[in-house]
């Protein structure tokens, strides 16, 4: 089912009489194509929640509608909107057993829909299998792990098999290592089912690595929509370039002469089609090449080996961090006697940035020999 | 190891003698003299053992109206007033605004003193030369016939006494009650409502199982406070309830001991104990009864 939000704006009134409105959400435009993952993102107050909120019928818009496929959802109320929800907390009855819990939704249905006790059961076991809890079911919430409680969440999410699930802050409440793997899970079971998914996320890891595409918010409005790939490739302001990437980008003081781009006062690379000006220098870590030739100078402060790779950390005055961190393969040597490392930048990590508007501002560059 | 146990010890022992002296210590007092026979407090003789204090106040008429009215108020006053005060708490989680002046008006009767209210109570209901009350008044202006609730039949000064009761432990009720609806984590709405869950599956299924710990408490201790039920009575009805009828167990403990038929603490002695006899039991059950229907 394809979803659609077309200037979606919802204003919350000031809790003061003389106080602002707040936007959560400004004038939202995007489509989300069928059955795809798509991950929400954005730092904590962004309006991510309360996008999702509008989504299911939770919260009603000030402005624009929202569309499921070529129905108009805007007005219904959510129960007619087909919509599944996982809660962040999950929101599991604790009175109830897993079995029940995973029930109930089917058990409000009336009139034409109305199923018997067979059916009910058949749908539940079929989800609780899809989820992979069919051997919990007569336990109570408290006695499941989080992650159990999550899939029984996902579970009772499902069993209606809604147009489209929601899923708030689907990880965030389990730990590091599990996070993985339910991260591995809500993929595997978007990917059988075939249902729209939209889930909200602060984490980019967690957006980037299931997402077939991400959403990426702040302050209430969009910011850039498209494959993970894409847009850490290629982001279309200075925000979208920080928000996305661990380690972050490192940002740096900048200006631009004569087509060379100067980072303090060394012109590091040759950049075509920018025209003079101050710019904001956003180098990912891994766009840094070490080369005793290098016109890109830092201070050293230390190398982190990491096995796989090694995270040469340093300084440099016109950083608008307190360290400048590169990564690069484990099996270059860093001298940790000199006290300043050279190094080469690789064009395509390397991003410039309107110093006012923070937009992106495109150059090109010569193909290297 | 034995030194540190000592040391707990040392801090139980506020505790335990404090405990020791007024509660362990009277209460296996009162069991001694239910079973001595003719106990006289005064020259500290009694003149046998046995069992016959107990045969003789369940002979007494007077423990048996005691012993009914008790009965009837409990089994009248405790479910009315526990659904009852489930009902106001539900209307005042409803409304937003004016919420707060109910709730103090609705515990308000919390902080009146038992005796003022009884006597508005008589008021409302006695019958005197001058006036009939006025609940007489209303009820001649519907066209009924004045009762006269204060002195009047029994099943008159029945009611008035379970409604003066229900209206007395009502604000505590309510009072735990709203805290306890609200605090049901408001996403299990949310969730219900996205599954499109009626009022009235969402009150039994949800509502009501979250606060049932709750409500399993009212009852015991409503259970408990109606079975001692003592001072309502005399609010109403003066100090002599044989008279009136409309003794209560803890009434008749208290004449026996102090009334004007008073001083037989034997007699009060195996009273009490059967009274607690039956509050153990009925607690018992309700222990029983709430494992299979209150969560968590």
């Amino acid at each position: 089912m394809k979803v659609v939000l077309q200037h979606l704006t919802k204003r919350f009134p000031s809790r003061t009489k003389k106080g602002d409105d707040v936007i959560a959400v400004n004038d939202f435009n995007f489509e989300i194509p069928s059955g795809k993952l798509i991950g929400l993102l954005g730092p904590s107050g962004c309006g991510k929640s309360t996008t999702l909120n509008l989504i299911c019928g939770l919260e009603a818009p000030t402005e624009g509608s929202i569309l499921f496929g070529e129905d108009d959802v805007t007005r219904l109320p959510p129960e007619n909107r087909g919509v599944g929800l996982v809660f962040q907390n999950y929101a599991l009855y604790p009175h109830l057993t897993v079995l029940d819990n995973i029930l109930f939704p089917l058990q409000n249905l009336r009139g034409a829909d109305k199923l018997t006790k067979p059916q009910m059961m058949e749908k539940a076991m079929q989800a609780a299998k899809l989820v992979q809890i069919d051997e919990l079911l007569e336990r109570k919430p408290s006695e499941l792990s989080g992650g159990q409680q999550q899939r029984v969440a996902i579970a009772r999410a499902l069993v209606k098999m809604p147009r489209v699930l929601l899923l708030d802050e689907p990880l965030s409440n389990l730990d590091a290592r599990l996070r993985l793997q339910t991260r591995e899970e809500i993929r595997r079971i978007q990917q059988e089912t075939g249902i729209t998914t939209i889930f909200v996320t602060h984490d980019q890891d967690e957006a980037m690595s299931i997402s077939d595409m991400i959403v990426v918010m702040k302050a209430g409005v969009m910011q850039q929509m498209g494959q993970p790939q894409d847009v850490y490739d290629d982001p279309i302001n200075l925000f979208v370039a920080t928000f996305l990437g661990t380690p972050p980008i490192n940002v740096f003081d900048g200006r631009v002469r004569g087509g060379m781009l100067y980072v303090g006062d060394d012109p590091v690379m040759a950049v075509g089609g920018v025209a003079d000006q101050q710019v904001s220098v956003g180098i990912r870590p891994e766009g840094f090449n070490l080369d005793p030739q290098g016109s890109f100078r830092t201070h050293l402060v230390r190398v982190e080996v990491m096995g796989r790779d090694t995270s040469v950390v340093s300084t440099h005055p016109a950083s608008r961090n307190p360290f400048v961190r590169s990564i690069i393969r484990a099996d270059n040597q860093v001298d940790r006697t000199k006290e300043t490392v050279c190094f080469s930048l690789m064009p395509n990590k390397v991003f410039l940035f309107d110093a006012q508007t923070e937009a992106r501002i495109p150059f090109t560059w010569e193909a290297q020999k | 190891m034995k030194k540190r146990s000592m040391k707990g010890w040392l801090y139980l022992l506020p505790a335990i003698l404090f405990l020791g002296c007024f509660m362990v210590y009277p209460l296996i007092d009162v069991l001694i003299y239910s079973f001595e026979e003719g106990y006289n407090s005064a020259s500290q003789t009694y003149y046998g053992i046995g069992l016959y204090n107990y045969r003789y106040v369940l002979r007494d008429p007077y423990f048996l109206q005691a012993l009914r009215n008790t009965f009837i108020l409990v089994i009248i006053t405790v479910p009315l007033s526990t659904g009852i005060a489930l009902l106001i708490s539900l209307g005042l989680h409803a409304i937003k605004p004016l919420r707060n002046p109910y709730q103090t008006i609705y515990f308000l009767p919390y902080v009146t003193n038992t005796l003022a209210v009884g006597l508005v109570f008589m008021i409302l209901f006695k019958k005197t030369a001058y006036t009939d009350g006025l609940v007489n008044l209303l009820l001649q202006w519907f066209g009924g016939s004045s009762v006269d609730f204060i002195d009047g039949p029994y099943w008159a000064k029945m009611f008035v006494l379970c409604f003066y009761t229900i209206w007395v432990v009502m604000p505590f009720k309510v009072l735990i009650l709203t805290s306890a609806l609200a605090s049901v984590n408001p996403e299990y709405y949310s969730a219900a409502k996205m599954d499109a869950t009626s009022k009235s599956r969402v009150f039994f299924k949800i509502t009501l199982p979250m606060i049932s710990p709750m409500i399993f408490y009212l009852v015991i201790t409503g259970f408990i406070g109606a079975f001692k039920a003592y001072s309502d009575a005399v609010a109403l009805f003066g100090t002599d309830l044989n008279a009136a009828g409309m003794n209560t167990i803890v009434g008749y403990v208290y004449d026996m001991l102090y009334g004007n038929s008073g001083g037989y603490p034997s007699f009060a002695s195996a009273a009490a104990l059967i009274l607690f006899a039956i509050v153990l039991t009925i607690t018992c059950v309700n222990l029983l009864i709430s494992k299979k229907h209150v969560h968590y």
